[in-house]
């Protein structure tokens, strides 16, 4: 049977199938090696690459965002901390309606115009895929109601979060300052500066104030967590923890009290008032009137209140103290007589007959004295007391421009004193080079008349004028001003202090000085243009007065103040320091339109400084008084 | 115990325990890599051997047909199939854009499924009547036994399986000794209607093929399979991740993992020595099909033993080359691996007929 089986078997045929079987065997196997070479090349030679690309897949790093630190002020006071509380938050790239979602969403959680209009500033300044609240501060009826109807707002999430706060409001607003939301802006800072991977996470940073600058102290560092997540990006289990270091804490040298007992003083005054401690430069106070709430800024501001802010012509968002520029006026007096008499162009007992005016050899231009008919025969001591303008229109002409720009910018008026926030501008004190620099002219001599009352091209703040007056109390020794005082880990034990060591100190005749300081303890005493103010001290202090012109007066034309409306009146000055004999505090205060500085200006400092020295709070009474003094028309 | 032996040599006397044992250890492969792949799910593993267990029953049953009466229905089955195709045309259930399936009142039936196996019977059949007077005519009549289903089947569209039976034909072609110039005639018209058979082709196959030549140009969409499933395999490394400790598969970055990419689980979990013995595995398999064509006593038993062989051949070559991003990503299983009842019926079916001719006396009437 076999045979006739084989005898189908065509040898030809067979020898040719055979054949061919074989080549489909070597086929075969040539393909398999393909295969192999391939896994060879994926699993050996490339195996490195594709570990690190299943291991990218496979592990998420997500940050754990420190806690931020918190400001305290001298005596422990809370101004900046934190808290925890539910937000309501929206990715808008996973909204396709987003108007439609809110309104929904209105229907569960109260969402007040407010809101709205917040969420709205929030998307425009930032990226699509962000997650941004909605509303903040939950409560927990909120939450529970949310949580109740969640299938069906997908996109959008509670999330709690810590919040930061500032107790105090709008007191200290421009030291504090405030913390907002990251920019773009904010962004390429800190791309710039590799400051990115510690922000992962974060939200926030320092706007302005302390906060801002302070920012690398407060934030603290950026923890991570490393989870292991599939596919669709649900955490499976968390592989590695570093936890967030929380960032450190802040003492300032501010006393929260003095401060708002230095706000409440101003009334609805605008104006400035800083108070420095001379022996350390330590910042007491440091008042920018009107001032703002900074809690506003913290989710985002909405437009209307920021419209308010920005729009105000009381400009409250604009920190006076630390930018605004004054002409000195008379305060710049007291540096003029020191210059006088170090530079031996006047000593104490020399006199002039002071006949209302000053007119330079050869011209009739006349420099008028703010008394018509003058004040008599003027030594230095009375030239402060009296506030003498004749005698400082021939003592600056005596000195010379150049004389003048050398030794009073060595009590730093007219350059910024390094104070520890940022945005603080230099001001101006003329010099030859600085006119040529900027107007393309000559100094003239006529120039220099105005310079010695402190016009003129003259422009301070209110910071340089404190931190001046702070040399002077401290009988030339300079020390930087500075907002904070220690910087506290998480532990509260001080990891620094600030500025613990003088700048400088200026070598002054003690003569000299001692000259000055009798004349501007005489300021404060009757017969002085601080006399009001000094009026029934339980100390000694020292001051003078100041008025700083807001618009250029014609030759000749009689300054009348009723005439001019409230914002262009004069600006009213002061410097003090107390107790005259061993300073413990020295202050400038400004007072925009307040006319004169012994008026309206020293009762705030009088104010302040028997707060600080004698822990006495100043009456209703005393505060009205400000209001009133601005009625009288008494000069400095 | 007489009893037993008999009823012992009843079940086997049939079937080709070489053949089976390489069967048997690909599909115990086939369970772990499963059980691996679906996350510990015994119910789907406990389906699969169920799958399994029916396709070894249906393997045995053919085994032990004789070949004359398989050879006897060749006609038949290729002349249903025909007509089955036909219906699918005409009143297939469409499902995902494709026109596979055909409901015949009680159960629906993929046709082509069937085409897989009556193809090159038919084609066998068809060079077995003509074995004495081979001609070029004949070959053209064969040729069109062939393109007549792989047309329809593309139509449907279902490249994968086109593939497969062209290529099962293909091989009935070779194997009967068509002429190498014919052979490079052809392939010059093939690779000269390439660019016809582009413009026939659907957006989603074409994107496929755009996708192979560069799978990062759509990392999200067509080129993920590929882009995840070689970083399965490389990160595999030499040794593997170990067994269930694969974290592309575990943590659902593996699309498919059951089923056309299981390779890629077998991979990243065994690593190159794991594929180097399931490589080996197969070749002992694919060994073992060709000694059995080679002795096959007939034209028609050599041919469809050949052709069988290499058809299980090209199943594992086009999987596994799509796996690993060499080929197009076309929808063919890993056999005896991938998880599904249907091709593993269809491909133990083959075997079936392997075990056959291997096994029955080698006697043809003439």
């Amino acid at each position: 049977m076999s045979r006739t089986v084989e005898l189908r078997n065509h040898p030809r045929e067979l020898q040719n199938f055979q054949l061919r079987l074989a080549f489909s065997a070597g086929f075969v196997l040539l393909l398999f090696l393909l295969l192999f070479a391939r896994f060879s090349y994926l699993q050996v030679s490339q195996r490195e690459h594709y570990h690190t690309l299943a291991e990218a897949n496979r592990i998420s790093i997500s940050p754990i965002v420190p806690n931020r630190g918190l400001i305290f002020d001298r005596n422990g006071e809370v101004l900046a901390h934190n808290y925890s509380a539910y937000t309501l938050e929206i990715v808008p790239s996973k909204i396709g309606d987003l108007e439609a979602l809110i309104n929904e969403l209105a229907t569960v959680v109260e969402i007040a115009a407010r809101d709205r209009k917040r969420f709205k500033k929030l998307m425009e300044e930032s990226k699509r895929f962000e997650s941004l609240p909605i509303r903040t501060r939950l409560s927990d009826v909120e939450v529970a109601r949310f949580a109740a109807n969640r299938y069906r707002f997908p996109g959008v999430e509670i999330k709690a979060r810590l919040f930061r706060q500032y107790p105090k409001g709008e007191s200290a607003s421009h030291v504090v300052g405030y913390i907002g939301r990251i920019n773009d802006k904010d962004l390429e800072r800190l791309e710039a500066n590799n400051g990115l991977a510690n922000y992962r996470g974060s939200h926030h940073m320092g706007k302005i104030g302390i906060e801002q600058s302070y920012e690398k102290e407060l934030h603290g560092i950026t923890g991570f967590e490393e989870m292991e997540t599939d596919a669709a990006g649900r955490v499976i289990r968390v592989i590695s923890r570093t936890p967030a270091i929380s960032g450190n804490d802040l003492t300032l040298s501010l006393d929260a009290r003095l401060q708002e007992v230095a706000e409440k003083a101003f009334g609805d005054r605008r104006g400035a008032l800083v108070a420095i401690e001379p022996a350390t430069g330590e910042v007491l106070a440091f008042v920018s009137k009107p001032g703002f709430d900074p809690n506003l800024f913290v989710d985002g501001i909405d437009s209307e209140n920021w419209d308010l802010l920005n729009n105000s012509i009381d400009r409250p968002l604009n920190n006076r103290a630390l930018r605004g520029l004054y002409p000195p006026g008379s305060t710049f007096k007291p540096f003029m007589a020191l210059a006088g008499l170090e530079l031996k162009k006047r000593w104490p007992r020399h006199a002039i007959n002071d006949s209302g005016y000053f007119s330079l050899p050869g011209s009739t231009h006349r420099f008028r004295d703010w008394k018509a008919g003058g004040h008599g025969v003027v030594d230095l001591h009375k030239s402060l007391v009296v506030s003498c303008d004749t005698y400082y229109y021939g003592l600056a002409n005596d000195l010379g421009i150049d004389n003048i720009f050398n030794f009073v910018s060595q009590f730093g008026l007219g350059k910024k004193t390094g104070i520890d926030i940022e945005g603080e501008v230099s001001g101006l004190l003329p010099s030859q080079e600085w006119k040529m620099a900027r107007h393309k002219q000559k100094w003239y001599a006529g120039d220099t008349i105005s310079v010695g009352i402190g016009q003129g091209y003259n422009l301070t703040t209110p910071l340089q004028l404190a931190f001046a007056t702070a040399i002077l109390a401290g009988n030339g020794t300079a020390f930087r001003p500075h907002l904070v005082k220690q910087v506290l880990n998480n532990n509260k034990e001080v990891v620094r202090e600030i500025a613990k060591e003088p700048l400088y100190t200026l070598n002054l005749n003690p003569d000299n000085l001692q000259a000055v300081r009798n004349a501007l303890v005489d300021v404060t005493r009757p017969g002085g243009t601080a006399a009001l103010a000094g009026a029934d001290a339980a100390y000694v202090f020292a001051g003078k007065t100041g008025t700083s012109q807001v618009i250029g007066m014609k030759q000749g034309e009689k300054y009348v103040e009723s005439k001019v409306r409230e914002r262009f009146r004069d600006h009213a000055l002061f410097i003090t320091y107390a107790p005259a004999e061993n300073p413990k505090i020295a202050l400038s205060v400004l007072v925009e339109n307040g006319g004169h500085g012994g008026s309206t200006a020293a009762p705030i400092a009088r104010m302040v400084m028997d707060y600080y020295l004698l822990g006495k709070l100043p009456s209703e009474a005393a505060a009205e008084a400000v209001e009133q003094n601005e009625e009288e028309d008494e000069h400095d | 115990m007489i009893e037993s032996m008999r009823v012992w040599h009843y079940l086997t006397r049939y079937v080709d325990s070489f053949l089976l044992s390489g069967i048997l250890l690909l599909m115990l492969t086939g369970l772990f890599t499963l059980y691996s792949a679906t996350d510990a799910n015994l119910g789907r593993v406990t389906n699969q051997a169920v799958n399994m267990l029916v396709a070894l029953g249906i393997m045995w049953l053919v085994a032990n047909i004789p070949l004359q009466h398989i050879m006897r229905i060749a006609l038949p089955i290729y002349v249903a199939g025909i007509l089955l195709l036909l219906g699918v045309a005409l009143f297939g259930e469409i499902n995902n854009g494709a026109r596979r399936w055909l409901n015949i009142g009680f159960t629906r039936i993929q046709p082509s499924e069937l085409m897989k196996i009556a193809v090159p019977l038919m084609m066998a059949w068809y060079f077995d009547k003509h074995e004495a007077t081979l001609r070029l005519r004949d070959y053209a009549v064969a040729t069109l036994l062939l393109i007549l289903p792989v047309l329809m089947i593309v139509r449907q569209p279902d490249l994968g399986t086109a593939l497969l039976i062209a290529s099962s034909g293909f091989y009935v072609l070779f194997l009967t000794g068509l002429s190498w110039r014919i052979m490079g005639a052809l392939f010059v018209v093939g690779a000269g209607s390439l660019p016809i058979l582009w413009s026939t082709m659907h957006d989603y196959q074409r994107r496929r093929v755009m996708t192979l030549l560069d799978p990062t140009q759509d990392a999200l969409g067509a080129g993920y399979h590929t882009i995840q499933s070689t970083i399965a395999i490389g990160s595999g490394g030499i040794l593997g991740k170990g067994w269930q400790h694969g974290t592309q598969t575990h943590l659902d970055f593996l699309p498919e993992r059951s089923t056309d990419f299981i390779f890629a689980v077998f991979s990243e979990e065994f690593g190159l020595i794991g594929n180097s013995l399931l490589l080996l595995l197969y070749l002992v398999v694919i060994g073992r099909g060709m000694v059995i064509a080679a002795n096959a006593s007939t034209q028609f038993t050599r041919l469809i033993a050949g052709s069988i062989t290499l058809t299980f051949f090209t199943y594992i070559f086009v999987n596994i080359g799509m796996v690993i991003g060499i080929l197009p990503v076309v929808g063919v299983p890993l056999p005896l691996i991938s998880y599904g009842g249907t091709s593993m019926v269809t491909m133990l079916l083959g075997f079936g007929i392997l075990m056959s001719i291997q096994t029955h006396p080698k006697l043809v009437k003439t």
